[in-house]
């Protein structure tokens, strides 16, 4: 029963832990872009390396402050989003989807390429570059502090803390813009182009402003990632987590100004309870080695995750938070 | 009056008979059909000019390939008046739409609208100058409420740029006096008992009337109505005829396609009929079920087409076996009184 509980703390700390801000911010960006205008950016994760690697270039190789790195790395996010909606967004749905994969998959190539090893670091990446934002602890980031029975160090709750005011400042601007006439027009345009422009909208310009915002949240959440890790790799930004990021807001429910943070602090729930829930059962012998070893929890894990989620679409299909009636109109 | 089978919730059946409805067309009305008699002399002639036109097109075409989808010489379309857009199938009627409002481009020619070209205008553009439209498809927004739908429709929003949703005092009161104005309008159409439902919830002909008074929430001055009839039961069609009358009764040109042609004869001042992308008549009603030219496009497009090699074999052995019978008569055996009739074109 101890170790359960053990298991407990330790899934809820990751639930509160950087990792769960980074996809909570992945997932606000997608559910701006996807949730409400319908784009389908499947390459969110471009924004997140962009972001921490505007901060890691900045400081480490440019010797600039900290904040002109993060400004830096929001511009990156602009910049990518208006190159990407530029040639994509006239055209249908589809489009974008493909161009963003595409970044996504060739900037990480670009960035740990032997030629930009000069910049970004290769495959090895840069470190050392957030020692201007620890300076702004209001404790001392040595100390080890106990919250609901979970040991922190006051660096990790320092990160935590401004990075969940992060999530709490985008979601109030996405409930205040979603509640708005903008927030009409852009789910108007999810739901019909066609019909917005005959009402007089250009509809291209909205696209082009979710796309932005949504790639900006993608950026901040990838300067979290990576103050918390200490380090920017481009391996670490693997576009398995865009899709991550959309099991998250799935589970929450799309459309949804909650959705996408309370799915993925589920979800980082759920990974790390199967965790460590499965290497406690399997040391303790209840579950037998020829079965499952310790080494293979680390997959299994996730395929926890897509059995819930599978459950979940069969039997929630609107997630967490979302309207079934409206989900269900979908079956036009 | 008919059952009427779509759900409905607190509508009426019978849209026509409520009082309650300051506005809207009553058949005892003395309507004001100033298009009719501003239209009484002019000749019913292709491209003839109008007196005072909101819409002038010019040398417009668009081809799909090989394939010559609209090829309009010259059309003017009366200010204030219902024109009705009829034709077979794909004879370029909405194409024609697309070009119009900027949904599609020609390939060559212009048009213009209040003498302003509307050539090279993306389709938000041209709704901005008042020009709205609906679809032959209707295009409800499912899952946004009716009236959501509504408030979408008016124009020159405050809180529709980025930075100044952000202040909701900026938009506030323009968003209260939208509404008024929506439910208004949704009261006309008998939809404010639906203002909370999703549009998607909607029966067909709910749809179109949301459309419609959706597009009328832009305070237009030139409406579109792309076969807003098909589809809808005869109650509601009633009630939507009524809405498009009232359209004329306040001032708004309106052009519309439609396949029913009692539908047509009742409320349009003015007819233009294409076929195979081409305007091949316009008039008034009444002028357009006596032209030849359009009993052709309807009807004769097989009378004149050329036969093919089985088709003459046919006629060849019907003519053989007409002689064999007319022998047989004057050899005094009488078969059968219904004698199949000359073929004078043979």
């Amino acid at each position: 029963m101890g170790e359960l509980l053990d298991a407990l703390a330790i899934a809820l700390k990751a639930a509160l832990g950087f990792q769960a801000i980074f996809f909570a911010l992945l997932a606000i960006g997608i559910n701006v872009q996807f949730g409400y205008t319908g784009l389908l950016n499947f390459g969110q994760i471009a924004f997140a390396m962009l972001g921490g690697f505007g901060i890691a270039v900045s400081v480490t190789q440019w010797g600039l402050p900290f904040w002109v790195g993060v400004l830096i790395g929001v511009l990156a996010a602009v910049v990518l989003a208006l190159l990407l909606g530029l040639p994509t967004l006239r055209l249908r749905a589809d489009y974008l989807a493909i161009a963003t994969i595409a970044t996504a998959e060739g900037l990480r190539l670009l960035f740990r390429s032997v030629s930009a090893t000069s910049v970004t670091g290769g495959t090895r990446g840069l470190a050392a570059f957030n020692g201007d934002f620890y300076a702004l602890s209001p404790w001392p980031t040595e100390g080890r502090y106990s919250i609901l029975g979970t040991s922190w160090s006051g660096a990790q709750l320092f990160v935590a803390v401004v990075g969940w005011l992060l999530v709490v400042l985008a979601s109030l601007l996405v409930w205040a813009l979603m509640r708005s006439p903008w927030g009409r027009v852009v789910k108007s345009v999810r739901e019909d182009e066609d019909a917005v422009r005959a009402l007089g909208k250009n509809v291209y310009v909205y696209k082009m402003q979710a796309l932005v915002l949504g790639g900006v949240m993608g950026a901040l959440g990838g300067m979290i990632y990576a103050v918390g890790t200490g380090s920017a790799i481009p391996d670490q930004y693997q576009n398995a987590n865009t899709f991550l990021a959309y099991a998250a807001l799935i589970l929450g429910g799309a459309a949804r100004v909650l959705g996408p943070v309370v799915g993925a602090m589920l979800l980082y729930f759920i990974v790390q309870f199967a965790d460590t829930g499965l290497r406690t059962l399997i040391s303790k012998g209840a579950i037998p080695e020829g079965l499952l070893s310790a080494t293979d929890v680390a997959q299994i894990r996730f395929v926890l995750v897509g059995l819930g989620l599978m459950l979940l679409l069969v039997f929630r299909p609107q997630g967490i938070f979302g309207d079934r009636r409206e989900v269900m109109l979908d079956a036009r | 009056m008919p059952a009427d089978p779509t759900p409905h919730g607190g509508t009426p059946s019978d849209p026509t008979a409520s009082p309650g409805a300051p506005r809207a067309f009553r058949h005892g009305d003395t309507p004001q059909r100033l298009a009719q008699v501003a239209l009484r002399d002019v000749p019913w002639e292709i491209g003839v000019p109008k007196p005072d036109p909101a819409i002038v097109v010019d040398d417009v075409a668009r081809t799909f390939g090989g394939l010559t989808a609209v090829s309009v010489d010259h059309l003017e379309i009366q200010r204030g008046g219902i024109t009705g857009l009829i034709g077979p199938n794909g004879a370029g009627k909405t194409t024609l739409f697309n070009l119009l409002t900027g949904f599609d481009q020609p390939n060559t020619g212009s048009w213009s609208f209040n003498g302003r070209p509307l050539g090279k205008l993306a389709p938000h553009e041209v709704a901005r100058l008042g020009v709205v439209r609906t679809f032959q498809l209707t295009k409800a927004l499912s899952r946004l409420t009716v009236l959501q739908n509504m408030l979408l429709g008016a124009q020159g929003q405050r809180g529709e740029g980025f930075f100044r949703a952000l202040i909701p005092g900026i938009w506030r009161g323009q968003e209260k006096e939208n509404t008024e104005k929506a439910m208004d309008l949704l009261r006309r159409f008998k939809l404010d008992a639906k203002k909370d439902d999703f549009a998607g919830t909607l029966s067909g002909g709910q749809r179109k009337l949301l459309e419609m008074a959706r597009a009328l929430m832009s305070d237009p001055q030139v409406v579109m109505l792309d076969e807003p009839m098909a589809g809808v039961n005869p109650a509601l069609t009633q009630s939507l005829l009524g809405h498009v009358k009232d359209l004329r009764e306040q001032g708004m040109t309106v052009i519309f396609v439609e396949h029913d042609m009692d539908v047509v004869r009742d409320i349009s001042d003015w007819v233009v009929v294409m076929a195979a992308g081409r305007i091949i008549a316009e008039g008034p009603p009444e002028s357009i079920s006596q032209n030849q030219a359009v009993v052709d496009a309807y009807l004769g497009a097989h009378h004149d087409a050329p036969l093919t090699v089985e088709e003459e074999d046919e006629v060849l052995r019907e003519a053989e076996r007409e002689i064999a019978r007319e022998q047989n008569l004057e050899e005094g055996e009488v078969l059968s009184s219904d004698a199949p009739p000359e073929r004078t074109d043979r």
